[in-house]
């Protein structure tokens, strides 16, 4: 599937770039982003380590456990291929806890934590997404934030006065959009569940 | 009041997690700095899954692909509501978090901040996650390849997304 879609993008981009002008426009673009993804990437490192050392504490002293023990059946149902008290719940529960308190630079360490703690489970193949690593993405793009900061912070800079008021209607979105994401999930699992080691 | 708060968080955060730790009786310093150790090597790990998925993504954005779909999707919005110029922003939030952020600056700039246009811009961009940089980057670090159900209900969860908004903004806004 990604296949077809980076195909897609790339292909489509230049045919249309092609056709409309822009061809000089795509070109600054690919040199540019693929240096802006580095960029990105080395800028990560500092925030990776801090949080990755947090948890290495959080871990030796026992809080992980403890987070893992008391979200043990919540994860249980949304995860059913995590073992109960597996110190993956607690990954994932830091990553939800991050993110929807919008402390995204803290939310991927602990989210790739947990992609960790996923593939060690992982029944497929070391390729093949589990069910439950679809299921924690799944959870992830839908993007829970109780506070949009980015949106609040340009609703600022245009001088708005009251921009708490899109607080609740966003949440109620990110609810909603998170709750069919995850049925959605849950549904094609059915459908179709882990394919296993074999082709 | 909310602002200051959140400057609070991750200090609190930080101060909680090494207490903790200390207080069990871990060598806090010792620990962190042998966890830190991985943080390197994951952040080079993912660099082409990034460097992929971006390339593809600058690409289709400056072609001008995104105002072509919208051309070709406008009788959809007139059926669910939707003013066309929220419809780049619809498409780049999956895609791109600052080519969001620009749209999104943009149609704060020219509504104005009390038009509803604006403001359900605003629930747009707020309830959404970059679907496909999360994609690349958690299953870059873990070196998935095939995505099996993540994409389509990715997908599906920001569809959503982009519809709820439209509807909860007509109740609050309009």
């Amino acid at each position: 599937m990604m296949n077809w879609i980076w195909l897609f993008f790339i292909l489509s981009s230049v045919i249309i770039s092609i056709f409309n002008g822009k061809i000089g426009d795509v070109s600054n673009a690919i040199l540019s982003s693929a240096q802006s993804a580095v960029t990105i990437c080395i800028g990560l490192v500092g925030i990776m380590a801090l949080w990755l050392g947090l948890m290495r504490i959080a871990q030796q002293s026992g809080m992980i456990d403890c987070i893992a023990h008391f979200l043990s059946p919540l994860l249980k149902r949304l995860f059913p291929g995590v073992p109960k008290n597996d110190p993956v719940q607690a990954d994932i529960a830091l990553n939800i806890s991050a993110n929807a308190l919008g402390l995204g630079n803290a939310a991927t360490p602990f989210g790739i934590k947990a992609m960790e703690g996923l593939k060690r489970l992982n029944p497929n193949k070391p390729d093949t997404a589990s069910d439950d690593m679809c299921t924690f993405l799944t959870i992830n793009t839908a993007g829970v934030q109780l506070i949009p900061v980015s949106a609040i912070a340009i609703l600022m800079a245009v001088g708005s006065e009251n921009p708490g008021e899109i607080l609740l209607p966003t949440l109620i979105t990110t609810f909603s959009a998170l709750c069919i994401g995850v049925i959605f999930v849950k549904c094609l699992i059915k459908l179709s569940p882990n394919p296993g080691k074999k082709k | 009041m909310i602002e200051s708060c959140s400057l609070a968080i991750i200090p609190l955060l930080v101060a909680f997690f090494v207490a903790y730790g200390a207080w069990h009786k871990v060598p806090v310093y010792e620990a962190f700095t042998e966890g830190a150790k991985e943080g390197f090597d994951i952040s080079i790990r993912i660099i082409p899954y990034l460097v992929a998925m971006m390339v593809a993504v600058a690409m289709f954005r400056a072609s001008g692909a995104i105002d072509l779909l919208a051309l070709a999707f406008e009788p959809v919005l007139e059926i669910i509501g939707m003013p066309a110029d929220l419809l780049p922003l619809a498409i780049t939030r999956s895609l791109s978090g600052s080519g969001a952020r620009g749209i999104f600056a943009q149609i704060a700039a020219t509504y104005g901040d009390n038009d509803p246009v604006t403001k359900t811009a605003a629930v747009m961009l707020g309830s959404s996650e970059t679907t496909f940089y999360v994609l690349s980057v958690y299953f870059g670090a873990v070196g998935v390849k095939k995505f099996r159900h993540a994409v389509a209900a990715g997908i599906v969860a920001d569809l959503t997304g982009i519809l709820v908004a439209l509807f909860v903004s007509k109740l609050f806004f309009y």
